[in-house]
């Protein structure tokens, strides 16, 4: 067993009365890519988000359990930013700031206080290279981003996400808006990242999970039904709910 | 003809009629102005000040309505796109939003001669601001409020949340997400708002009237009086001085108004950077 990223022991997740994730436990590991898989709706997402603590955000939800990074516990006497600093975030619809390329990459960097002009130009074509885009930007890093393509919008929003220099990459359906070349450039950017990063996945493309994936997790109606090898889940899953929803039954 | 088509077209030329009506008395309203004031309309009009009863021309009174807009934009718009940034990202639903959205909307719905007698009583009795460019500048910031926080709202509203969430989710704190994402996404709103409210600005009168006071030279400052264009016209008109020079007044009054909205509009798309 790899060193454990984050840990999640007994999580339970409410919007109000409805309770959205429960008794959630799952181990991310280090400089793997762990993916979410599961009908809409099933709390994957959801449980995404509390990885980072982006449900903050939300009124009127109630958390209760632990998650840990490093087994420091993320709910307790923590600073979120810092928090959000280690843990990035990627969404589903890419969505760069309506500014240059270059000030959409510089933003993550210059709100943790990086001023100085060589330092931040550095780290853009470095977060840039990273994200694979760099070759296609390089000329015009002062124009809008969003002149950009979808496909290289959201590789520009990894790139920005990179900036920061996380332990995390947290993933939410990165390419359900893109096509297949594009999403194809971003299952191969992930291969590469995760060499750096640990990265958890949300995705609705069981292929996607197959590819790229090391570790699985199927989620149904806010349960982990099962969560293994992504070899092992594809080839031999435990329960009948995993085999039906990967064999296409349903969802 | 089926009957279904005869309604069709009824209900079509209902909208035709009623867009044609809008535009009609608008456009009727215009070259009325225009034919009637355009004849009094010269270079020594435009650049010299009023003499005796009806004579001379009208310059003091364009400055000292530039004045006026100036200095109201410059006081209402900070507090109104302030409070707007507290209802739209701070505040939670509840007695206070409330509260605060029946007090805005009220002060919408209020008779701008209250608002002149208020402005009377307050700044110029009270605060002892006398009859001045600010008393009437600050009468006329708490009149266009409830327009800029409104349209201040709206625009922040329209930002998408996508943005707030790329924004925190990079660690950046909720200060600087405001400042560098969203607001400058609002950007092109908030020019409505302000062009909105040069709009009521510059045709107010009541409110002037009595906070700014009526005298026709040019003030000397924030702190001394002067009339705007529609109390000039309002003036004139009144006392029946000459209804020649009240047109040529409206007529300035209008191509002032043409010139800010156009010069707002375009300076409110150059912002705009969401458009590529």
């Amino acid at each position: 067993m790899n060193k454990t990223k984050l840990s999640v022991k007994n999580l339970n997740l409410f919007y109000g009365d409805f309770q959205a994730l429960k008794n959630i436990d799952l181990e991310v590991e280090s400089n793997k890519i762990t993916a979410l898989i599961g009908p809409s709706g099933c709390g994957k997402s959801t449980f995404l988000k509390t990885l980072n603590r982006m449900n903050d955000l939300v009124e009127n939800v109630k958390i209760e359990g632990k998650v840990s990074l490093d087994g420091e516990d993320i709910y307790n006497n923590i600073d979120v930013i810092k928090l959000r600093k280690r843990v990035g975030m990627v969404f589903q619809k890419p969505n760069p700031f309506p500014m240059s390329i270059y000030d959409n990459v510089a933003y993550g960097p210059r709100a943790h206080g990086i001023k100085r002009k060589a330092k931040l130009d550095e780290i853009v074509e470095t977060s840039l290279k990273q994200a694979a885009i760099w070759d296609e930007v390089k000329d015009r890093l002062n124009q809008n981003a969003l002149g950009l393509s979808g496909g290289q919008q959201q590789r520009l929003c990894i790139a920005r996400a990179l900036a920061v220099n996380p332990e995390v990459l947290l993933m939410d359906e990165p390419t359900s808006a893109l096509d297949p070349i594009a999403t194809q450039k971003i299952e191969e950017l992930t291969e590469e990242l995760k060499e750096k990063y640990t990265i958890v996945i949300v995705t609705h493309s069981m292929q996607q999970a197959g590819r790229i994936s090391d570790n699985t997790a199927f989620f149904l109606l806010g349960e982990v039904i099962e969560f293994s090898e992504t070899a092992k889940i594809f080839s031999n899953p435990e329960d009948k709910r995993t085999e039906d929803y990967i064999t296409g039954r349903f969802g | 003809m089926s009957n279904r088509k005869l309604k069709d077209n009824l209900t079509k030329i209902l909208i035709y009629a009623a867009s044609l009506l809008t535009v009609g008395v608008l456009a009727w309203i215009l070259i009325y102005i225009t034919i009637n004031g355009i004849g009094e309309i010269s270079l020594e009009f435009l650049t010299s000040a009023p003499e005796g009863e009806s004579g001379g021309g009208i310059l003091p009174i364009i400055i000292n309505t530039l004045y006026i807009i100036l200095l109201t934009i410059v006081i209402s718009t900070p507090i109104g796109v302030f409070a707007a940034i507290y209802l739209v990202e701070y505040a939670k639903p509840g007695k206070i939003v409330r509260i605060i959205r029946f007090a805005t909307e009220s002060l919408a719905g209020i008779p701008s001669i209250i608002f002149g007698l208020f402005g009377y009583i307050f700044f110029v009795t009270v605060l002892n601001l006398g009859w001045s460019i600010l008393s009437g500048a600050l009468t006329l910031s708490i009149m266009v409020l409830p327009t800029m926080v409104r349209t201040t709202e709206e625009s922040l509203k329209a930002v998408p949340d996508a943005y707030r969430e790329g924004s925190l989710g990079l660690g950046a704190s909720k200060l600087r997400t405001i400042r560098k994402v969203v607001l400058p996404s609002a950007i092109p709103g908030i020019v409505t708002g302000i062009i909105l409210s040069i709009g009521r600005i510059v045709g107010e009168s009541a409110a002037v009237y009595f906070t700014a006071g009526m005298v026709s030279r040019l003030a000397k400052g924030f702190l001394d009086s002067g009339r705007t264009l529609a109390v000039h016209m309002y003036l004139l008109a009144k006392e029946g001085i000459s209804f020649e020079k009240a047109f040529a007044t409206a007529f300035v009054l209008v191509v002032i108004i043409l010139l800010i909205n156009f010069s707002a509009n375009k300076i409110g798309a150059s912002l705009d950077k969401t458009k590529v």
